[in-house]
Order: C-alpha cells, then sequence, then structure tokens
C-alpha cells in the first residue's frame, strides 16, 4: 500500500492504496464518494468522469496513484455554495436531461469541461464533446437541450422529445 | 485486475533503469489502452513505471529542420490545441473522446500500435522519425504488423519528429461504438513525393499504398487514383465491415483526403 493524498472537491483527503486502485475506486469506496458512477469496464460509457486539475478524464482509466497530489472535482463538489444546484445541474432538471440518472454525474462533469472551454457551444459541438458519454435512456436530445439552456442560449426552438 | 507496484519516476533515466531491473515492468503512459487491459486480465506485469511525472517527454516544439517535435507522453489533447500542422491537431482532436485526449498519449498509441489506431498513419504518411531512449527510428522501420514495433522491451518513445508536408489531410471513417478508425487515411503532400498511410483495414496493420503515392506524386487529384484498384486479399473482416468494404473504403477515403488537403 502506497500513501496518496489529493484536494478532492476543495478539501485535502489522503489514503493508503494499491497500486491498481482506480481513481473512480478510491473515490467512491474510500471517500464513500458515490456520484461518480462506474457503467463499464471498457472506458467507454463516461459515468466516472470527473475533472483532474481541470481536465475532464475518466476516474476508471486513471490509477488513484496517479493523482497523487493531483485537484480533483467530482459530481459531489458541482453545487453552489450554499447547497443549490449549479446552473448546469438545475438545466438538467428543468429540460428533463435525465431518466435513471445513472449517466448523469458524468454529463454534467463533461458539460462543465465543455462550457469552460466553449462557453456557448453549438448543438452540433455539444453532441461532439459527448461523444464519449453514453445515455441509455434520454436518446439525448434533452440532455442537450439542457446544456444549451445552462449555456444561456434560447432552446425554445428545440423540439422537446 | 491483478496487483501491481506503481512508480512515477521524473525522469527518462530513472524510468529506463526501473524498466531494466529485474522486475518484470510496463511503461504506463496515458493507460487508456493499457488500463482496460489489465482489467481484463490480458496482461499482468509486476510494476507499472509511470511516464506521467517525466516533464522532458511533454510538450511541442519546433526543431532547426522545420520539424515538429512531441515529446512522447504529450496527450492527444495537447497536440489537437497545437495546430502548427493543422492535419496533425485535427486527427488528434478526433480521437477517442474528450476524456481519452485528455490523457492518452502519442507514445503509448505508437507503441501500441493497434491496427484501427489513427496515430500510425500519421507518422508514416508524414515519414517521421520515431525518438526512443536508445535511437531514433524512421517511420519505415518503425510498424511490424499489428501491435508489433521495432520497439525493444523496456525502450521508451521520448519523442516523434514529424517533418511537415507541404499538404496533409486524415479521413476517419468513424466506427462510432469503439470511436476508432473502420478505416482511416493519412495524405501527405511533400516537396519530394506523395505519401498515403491506411490504418483500419489491413491484418498486417498500418500500410503505405504505393501505387496511390505514385499517382498522386505526378497528378495530386482525387481524379488520379480512378483507375487504381485497391485488393481486398489482406484486409481486416469484423463484425463491422468486410475486406471487399474495408477495400472500397480505403479508395473512397485516400480521395476524400487529397480533396480535402
Ligand atoms: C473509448 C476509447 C476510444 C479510443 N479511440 C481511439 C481512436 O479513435 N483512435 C486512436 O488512435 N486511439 C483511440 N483510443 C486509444 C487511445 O488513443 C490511447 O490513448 C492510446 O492508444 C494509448 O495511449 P496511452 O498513452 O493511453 O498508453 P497506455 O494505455 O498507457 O499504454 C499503451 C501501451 O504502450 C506502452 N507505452 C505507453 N507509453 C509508452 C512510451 N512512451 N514508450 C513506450 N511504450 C509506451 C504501454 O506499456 C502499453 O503497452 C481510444 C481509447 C479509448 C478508451
Ligand atoms: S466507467 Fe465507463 S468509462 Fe469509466
Ligand atoms: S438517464 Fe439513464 S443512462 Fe442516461
Amino acid at each position: 500500500m502506497t500513501k496518496v493524498s489529493m484536494t478532492v472537491n476543495g478539501k485535502s483527503v489522503s489514503g493508503n492504496v494499491e497500486g491498481r486502485t482506480l481513481l473512480s475506486a478510491f473515490l467512491r469506496e474510500d471517500l464513500k464518494l458515490t456520484g461518480t458512477h462506474v457503467g463499464c469496464d471498457t472506458s467507454q460509457c463516461g459515468a466516472c468522469v470527473v475533472h483532474v486539475n481541470g481536465e475532464a478524464v475518466k476516474a476508471c482509466t486513471m490509477l488513484a496513484g496517479e493523482a497523487d497530489g493531483a485537484d480533483v472535482t467530482t459530481i459531489e463538489g458541482m453545487a453552489n455554495d450554499d447547497g443549490s444546484l449549479n446552473a448546469i445541474q438545475q438545466a438538467f432538471q428543468d429540460h428533463h436531461g435525465l431518466q435513471c440518472g445513472f449517466c448523469t454525474p458524468g454529463m454534467v462533469m463533461s458539460a462543465a469541461s465543455l462550457l469552460k472551454d466553449n462557453p456557448k457551444p453549438s448543438e452540433g459541438e455539444i453532441r461532439e464533446y459527448l461523444e464519449g458519454n453514453i445515455c441509455r435512456c434520454t436518446g439525448y436530445h434533452n440532455i442537450v437541450k439542457a446544456i444549451m439552456a445552462a449555456s444561456g442560449q434560447d432552446v425554445s426552438a428545440i423540439a422537446a422529445e | 485486475m491483478y496487483n501491481f507496484d506503481l512508480e512515477r519516476p521524473t525522469r527518462v533515466a530513472d524510468a529506463v533503469k526501473l524498466l531494466s531491473d529485474s522486475v518484470e515492468s510496463q511503461p504506463l503512459g496515458g493507460g487508456q489502452t493499457l488500463i482496460p487491459t489489465l482489467k481484463q486480465r490480458l496482461a499482468s506485469p509486476d510494476r507499472l513505471v509511470s511516464l506521467g511525472a517525466i516533464d522532458e517527454m511533454k510538450g511541442i516544439c519546433q526543431d532547426d529542420s522545420g520539424r515538429l517535435c512531441i515529446g512522447g507522453a504529450t496527450t492527444h489533447a495537447a497536440v489537437a490545441a497545437d495546430g502548427s500542422y493543422p492535419a496533425l491537431s485535427a486527427m488528434a482532436s478526433h480521437i477517442g473522446d474528450p476524456a481519452v485526449r485528455n490523457r492518452g498519449t502519442i507514445g503509448g498509441s505508437l507503441a501500441n500500435n493497434d491496427p484501427a489506431a489513427c496515430y500510425p498513419s500519421a507518422v508514416l504518411a508524414s515519414n517521421a522519425t520515431v525518438v526512443t531512449n536508445a535511437r531514433e527510428i524512421a517511420a519505415d522501420d518503425y510498424f511490424e504488423g499489428m501491435f508489433s514495433t521495432a520497439l525493444d522491451e523496456g525502450e521508451i518513445i521520448t519523442e516523434v519528429k514529424f517533418p511537415v508536408p507541404e499538404k496533409a489531410n486524415y479521413q476517419k471513417f468513424l466506427q462510432p461504438a469503439s470511436r476508432f478508425a473502420l478505416v482511416g487515411v493519412f495524405v501527405a503532400k511533400h516537396s519530394d513525393g506523395v505519401r498515403v498511410a491506411v490504418t483500419g483495414a489491413s491484418n498486417n496493420g498500418v500500410f503505405r499504398w504505393s501505387e496511390a503515392e505514385a499517382a498522386l506524386s505526378s497528378d495530386f487529384s482525387a481524379g488520379a487514383l480512378s483507375d487504381l484498384t485497391v485488393s481486398a486479399d489482406d484486409m481486416i473482416t469484423d463484425l463491422h465491415g468486410s475486406a471487399a468494404y474495408r477495400a472500397h473504403l480505403v479508395k473512397v477515403l485516400t480521395g476524400r483526403a487529397v480533396s480535402a488537403a
């Protein structure tokens, strides 16, 4: 076991991990931050997306030991300081951007990193950016609509699905 | 996943030392191929030597002869953002998805040499040089068939040097489930001739389509390909497409790449 220390959602944390411990396992099992979901074994579904040093990464495809010293943000760190949903989360609720909710943490984390680089993305840009986030429920339309709304764009012309 | 020790050296020399001692070790790049492989227990090294903390292996610069030099641990996202070799950046910007591009590295992609990976075609068409801790390997000598390269055990790709062609373009026919290329063609027009490299199609991994290179070197237009045919003999057949379909795609995509270059 090796000791790792990192900042998660603004707090310093540490723990003892094996070489093979994934960042997703460290977050979920050691820190009990179960908002980061694990939906596959093949690095393809994106349910586990978190931000490491400001960049979207798949927590299931990064070793906890490699995040030693990093600044990590998970879905638990996304709400506003007063505990209310942030703009992206609220837009998912308002526009019915989720059904079962399994993909939602990864969708919100990917959406946040998209909007950081591209504050007013087009519908096409949103769809392309979400290539690595799979949703088995919604058919994606309302997720795309929620992200457009969260970026302050008019979504009245986009049909409700 | 079987357990292993993780080391994070900060210098190439230390990584090479760890990879050559008696513990069975493997380099870890971005982990975007290796970690899924370990999960499936298709590999069981006793130790992973992460290259992610080695700053001298990251970054992009230009050398005196105008070549673009990309550190072996540079991510796809960094290459996508660079833009000084536009066709290469465009190719990198369509590898996998954003999270894969934020971790996956050029060195890992080339060491793995997946038959459907994008980078091998760019390296071969650009006539790039693969630099390791031990030597420099010309692109034509580097790829040795599916998942096989000229790298020796424990040898690390520290840098890749790309001559920037006059014109170039990569066309990727997306396999939407894996997000790899079903077939990809990289065309590069150099001052001394055209190189065409095809990925995703052949059972032998990335290859140069020499007939197209000859035709395009005398007439760089999609029309110059019209009389050529691509044999389906060595092409991959799987549930995504037959050998004949892939052979057809090679010609179509080469034409598109020439028109877009
Ligand atoms: C969902 C998904 C979609 C993808 N889509 C594409 C795609 O469209 N096109 C594409 O080309 N690729 C694609 N990939 C693969 C991706 O580009 C990987 O990043 C890449 O193949 C491996 O690079 P890595 O840095 O992650 O290497 P790792 O996974 O860490 O390592 C791969 C292999 O290379 C060795 N290695 C790593 N770095 C070095 C080095 N510097 N020197 C020597 N050996 C080294 C390792 O020991 C290992 O054997 C995809 C991956 C995923 C998960
Ligand atoms: S759990 Fe599916 S990509 Fe990470
Ligand atoms: S809401 Fe169920 S998987 Fe996306």
